[in-house]
């Protein structure tokens, strides 16, 4: 997947700097989006590059006189390659967003391009398929729902053979799908869900590439929850999602990203989970995680981590289900393997992408929560030390090592003798320095248990001016009763 | 962030995990001021711990977009006919000439050559059109099935499939891969208004000569300009190559 997406790259006259510059935009974009809760807008989606003239010359805006013209050229022509130029010509004015509403505006225009969509000239066909999708791309929720008339038609083509028409009409019914309620309103009686389980089963790489992200679209959806998961739910497209995600040499990378995010989008709706651990969703993920980890071993690729994130996110919402336990799910996990794992991820993000180190560790959470056998597994795979490394990265980070450090400590004195002595007290000494509370907080709650479970732990707490360390934070509201609770332990011990 | 050597050796060893250590807590653990439990947590969709991973993953949708978009270059080469019976299609470029074939000749109904964009549709229509076993059975009971994958309703006429389709299914009046079959009568004819179509089936309906007057004479334009069959159409008005078989001996 990925050498095919770097194969159909255009060549950039832009450098590197101003390659960065415009990933640090488009980044802030994303980010302010998704704070407002508008993430899923196509504006975002089509990043706009007129500079880049990947087919020579930019296209100019066309008016209404060349687009009725382009039209009936194609519809009436008398020469192929007339009327197929016609498309194309048309096509290149429609990425202008004037050109896509001087279209929407002329009447009939849709209705004749519905009408060459569906001609048995197969290359009109086509060339009228990529004025559709251009279409898709606009900002527009106006031109989005002026594509309305053509969308049966694009799901009944999702039955066709046709791998390149059929991955088109996917991604045209994925931008589709982003921009309009309305377009989702019409899609799901149409039936678009029977229509991709149909054809999920197709073994065209590129065609599942893009249903995934159709699908994903579908799933991000606002009214997604109540209107559309639980037909997905009901349809066979969970089984044949998780298939996508086995590991082993038929999983394709970018296939098995756009599914794992369909697969975090169903999970953290939570709608109906426990059928997906039915299905076999946390044997499939851990194994896949396992996979994940062998591969970031083997190789330099970046863009594992598109694959990582969904897959941590997907089992670590899964083992919140109560059916986990009743299913034998926990047993599938309880492999130190997965422990081994996700130290590899970890190790992995601490590298190349470090703002995905909490999703990791979150995992590491509702792996060690609640089970006496993955504290285990950490203590006797000597995980400790290299958790306690990741304690400087930010204050989100220390307070989530912190937190898997008190899963293990609470679990009693077996596990405390294991935690001291070593590195554990001289790093909480350190981080009982921060000065952010919920960090301080947690290692007082941390501390509590050690002291409580390894007494010993007291004396040399005392030796290290703990007691010092203590007193900067007597004052502060949300500690003072713990710190005045430990100072009492440490002083009577 | 170092890791134990001995870690990647475990990741590739068998499953199985050492025997997790006796649990035993004291009540004090959790007794005020001190309130830690130890409980797996779970986000929701729209939680804000979700951003960072969710800006990345649509940096990667940004790009691939971008890419899709692009309209590859098509390998060219040396020119070559469709070697389908009655078709002198010609190409120059592999990609094409399969999407033409499954266009054109994949689905290809026998009776009447009409093709269909998937082997649904040419299911229905050949029990349609041609089984006459479906005529009398359809007279008893409801045979007309719901033309959308997954639906399993059946209705007594083609008329009423359709109304269901557009009240329930929200498809178009006049779904091109829907169309009743006609008598030949010429005042059955569709109504003649649509822009959109292509009007070969129904010139060819009302006036039984070939299409040279009609404005647009639809089909594929051929390089060896030869008249295209006219049993070429798609699903479109009525049975042309019933009609009169001595115009086949100038298909190609």
């Amino acid at each position: 997947m990925w050498s095919r997406r770097q194969g159909r790259l255009r060549p950039t006259v832009c450098g590197v700097e101003e390659l960065r510059r415009r990933r640090r935009e488009r980044e802030a974009a994303l980010r302010k989006a998704r704070r407002e809760q508008q993430l899923v807008s196509k504006r975002l989606l089509r990043d706009d590059a007129p500079e880049e003239a990947g087919e020579g010359c930019v296209a100019a805006i066309l008016g209404e006189t060349e687009v009725q013209q382009f039209l009936r050229q194609a519809q009436q022509g008398t020469e192929e390659k007339e009327r197929e130029g016609a498309l194309v010509s048309l096509r290149r004015g429609l990425q202008h967003p004037e050109t896509q509403q001087t279209f929407i505006r002329l009447e009939g225009s849709m209705r004749t391009l519905v009408g060459l969509l569906t001609s048995n000239q197969a290359l009109l066909q086509l060339e009228a398929a990529r004025c559709l999708h251009e279409l898709s791309h606009s900002e527009q929720s106006t031109v989005a729902e002026a594509c309305l008339p053509a969308t049966s038609y694009l799901l009944t083509y999702l039955s066709g053979h046709s791998s390149d028409f059929i991955e088109l009409c996917l991604y045209t019914l994925g931008n589709l799908i982003v921009e309009s309620e309305a377009v989702r309103r019409q899609l799901l009686p149409q039936g678009i869900v029977p229509a991709l389980a149909a054809c999920i089963q197709s073994p065209h790489v590129a065609v599942l590439e893009a249903l995934g992200y159709a699908l994903s679209q579908l799933l991000q959806a606002e009214e997604a929850p109540e209107k559309i998961i639980p037909s997905i739910l009901a349809s066979t497209l969970p089984q044949h999602m998780l298939q996508m995600l086995q590991p082993g040499p038929k999983l394709n990378p970018g296939v098995a990203v756009e599914f794992a995010w369909c697969l975090h989008y169903i999970i953290c709706s939570q709608v109906s989970n426990p059928l997906l651990i039915g299905h076999g969703a946390l044997s499939t993920l851990g194994l896949l995680l396992l996979d994940l980890a062998g591969a970031v071993q083997k190789t330099e690729d970046a863009g594992l981590e598109l694959l990582a994130c969904p897959v941590l996110r997907c089992l670590s919402n899964l083992l919140t289900e109560a059916a986990v336990e009743t299913v034998g799910g926990q047993m599938q996990l309880r492999d130190e393997r997965v422990v081994a794992a996700l130290f590899i991820l970890l190790q992995f993000f601490f590298q190349k992408q470090p703002s995905l180190l909490p999703e990791g560790l979150w995992l590491l959470n509702n792996l060690t929560a609640n089970s006496p056998s993955f504290c285990t597994s950490l203590l006797s795979l000597d995980l400790i030390e290299p958790l306690l490394q990741l304690l400087p990265v930010s204050n989100v980070v220390s307070v989530m090592v912190l937190t898997v450090l008190c899963n293990i400590a609470e679990k009693g004195p077996a596990y405390c003798q294991r935690l001291w002595p070593g590195p554990l007290l001289p790093a909480l000494l350190h981080t009982l320095a921060f000065s952010d509370t919920e960090v301080v907080g947690q290692s007082l709650e941390l501390l509590h248990l050690l002291f409580l479970y390894q007494p010993e732990a007291v004396q040399v707490f005392l030796q290290q001016s703990g007691l010092q360390a203590l007193e900067r934070h007597q004052e502060e509201a949300q500690l003072q009763d713990r710190v005045y609770a430990l100072q009492q332990t440490a002083l009577q011990g | 962030m170092q890791l134990p050597p001995a870690l990647c050796a475990r990741l590739a060893a068998g499953p199985g995990a050492a025997e997790p250590l006796p649990v035993e807590r004291d009540p004090a653990a959790g007794a005020a001021p001190f309130h830690f439990v130890a409980r797996p947590v779970r986000f929701p969709r729209e939680h804000q711990f979700f951003e960072d991973g969710d800006v990345q993953r649509h940096l990667y949708l940004q790009d691939v977009i971008m890419q899709v978009a692009d309209v590859p270059e098509k390998p060219r080469v040396p020119a070559f006919a469709c070697q389908v019976a009655g078709c002198c299609q010609v190409f120059d470029a592999l990609d094409d000439y399969e999407h033409h074939y499954h266009t054109l000749h994949g689905n290809v109904c026998s009776f009447c050559k009409r093709a269909f964009p998937s082997g649904h549709l040419l299911d229905a229509h050949i029990l349609e059109w041609h089984d006459s076993l479906f005529q009398i059975l359809s007279e008893r009971q409801d045979m007309y099935q719901c033309l959308v994958e997954g639906c399993t309703e059946k209705f007594k006429t083609s008329r009423d499939r359709k109304d269901h389709m557009v009240r329930m299914h929200l498809y178009p009046a006049d779904f091109r891969f829907d169309k009743p079959k006609k008598s030949r009568s010429p005042a059955s004819a569709e109504a003649p208004g649509d822009s959109g179509e292509r009007s070969e089936g129904e010139a060819m309906e009302i006036c039984s000569e070939p299409v040279a007057a009609s404005p647009a004479p639809a089909g594929e334009r051929r390089i060896c300009r030869h008249r295209i069959p006219s049993t070429i159409c798609f699903g479109q008005g009525a049975a042309r190559g019933f009609k009169s078989n001595k115009k086949k001996t100038k298909q190609c």
